[in-house]
């Protein structure tokens, strides 16, 4: 008979997602990647706060996570804006082309 | 998750987990951000099948949702609006500050893996147990406690968003010259 799934390996799942978006964010120099690695990051932190809410048999993991997808939703829109705009500037979105604060 | 084999759960967890590893990498290492998007959604569906696992089946459906719908929609719209050069960015340039950050990188992770294997697990223990979800339906715990307990933040929440829409469309319009 099999024990129950242990909470470390969620925990190891969630280090092992956060460190390839993290290592996503370091090495790739296109802008829309960067912020695909950072959505990625925020998900396994997600994956952290339910698990553990789920081991101790609580619900507040679970709504700090419905307040992470509405900020990471809010992010989302402006930071796409953003990309819109500095593509319309620059003619790119390889982040070593923007050096200058004024545009 | 209640009323389902020990093994069956063990098999879902291992393959889940398996494909958000793999399908993170791919997202990472592809060269055309399309197929990066795309890979992306992926590991979006698998997370969002660990958190059926893990009871959170209302948290599951809005990860699709949210995530897999409606932010990588976005995502992809923005691709496809500005047609990238990535034939050219990547061009096999192994640079040594790549080489670095990814070792600083691995550095984190064994931190991180430290905290992992040595925490202690010493949070309260809340009323929310596996059985009184399902008796209670996790939908309707959900919402009990959104709009009641944490009322407020869902209120700055939802003016957070707004703020976020408005800025939105007024970054991106085109400007009269």
């Amino acid at each position: 008979m099999l024990p129950e799934i242990p909470q470390d390996l969620y925990y190891l799942l969630s280090a092992v997602l956060f460190t390839v978006g993290a290592i996503g964010v370091i090495t790739r120099r296109n802008a829309i990647v960067i912020f695909m690695c950072i959505e990625l990051m925020l998900n396994a932190v997600n994956l952290s706060f339910v698990t553990s809410g789920n081991f101790l048999n609580s619900l507040d993991g679970t709504i700090f996570v419905i307040f992470i997808m509405a900020v990471a939703a809010a992010e989302a829109a402006v930071g796409l804006a953003i990309f819109v705009l500095i593509f319309r500037l620059k003619g790119t979105v390889h982040v070593d082309d923007f050096n200058l604060l004024k545009g | 998750m209640i009323g389902i084999g020990i093994g069956f759960k063990w098999f879902i967890f291992v393959a889940m987990a398996l494909m958000a590893t793999g399908s993170s990498l791919m997202m990472v290492t592809r060269k055309n951000p399309i197929h990066s998007a795309l890979w992306l959604i992926v590991t979006f569906f698998s997370v969002a099948v660990l958190y059926v696992t893990l009871n959170a089946t209302f948290i599951a459906v809005a990860q699709v949702m949210v995530y897999a719908g409606a932010i990588m929609m976005l995502v992809l719209f923005v691709i496809m609006l500005i047609h990238l050069e990535w034939g050219a960015q990547m061009g096999a340039k192994k640079s040594f500050a790549k080489v670095i950050g990814a070792i600083i990188t691995l550095i984190l992770f064994l931190q991180i893996l430290g905290g992992v294997y040595t925490y202690s697990n010493a949070g309260q223990h809340g009323i929310y147990s596996a059985q009184k979800l399902a008796e209670m339906g996790n939908t309707r715990a959900v919402g009990t406690l959104l709009y009641g307990k944490y009322a407020f933040a869902f209120e700055v929440a939802s003016i957070l968003l707004l703020v976020g829409i408005v800025g939105a469309v007024l970054l991106a319009r085109k400007r009269k010259e």
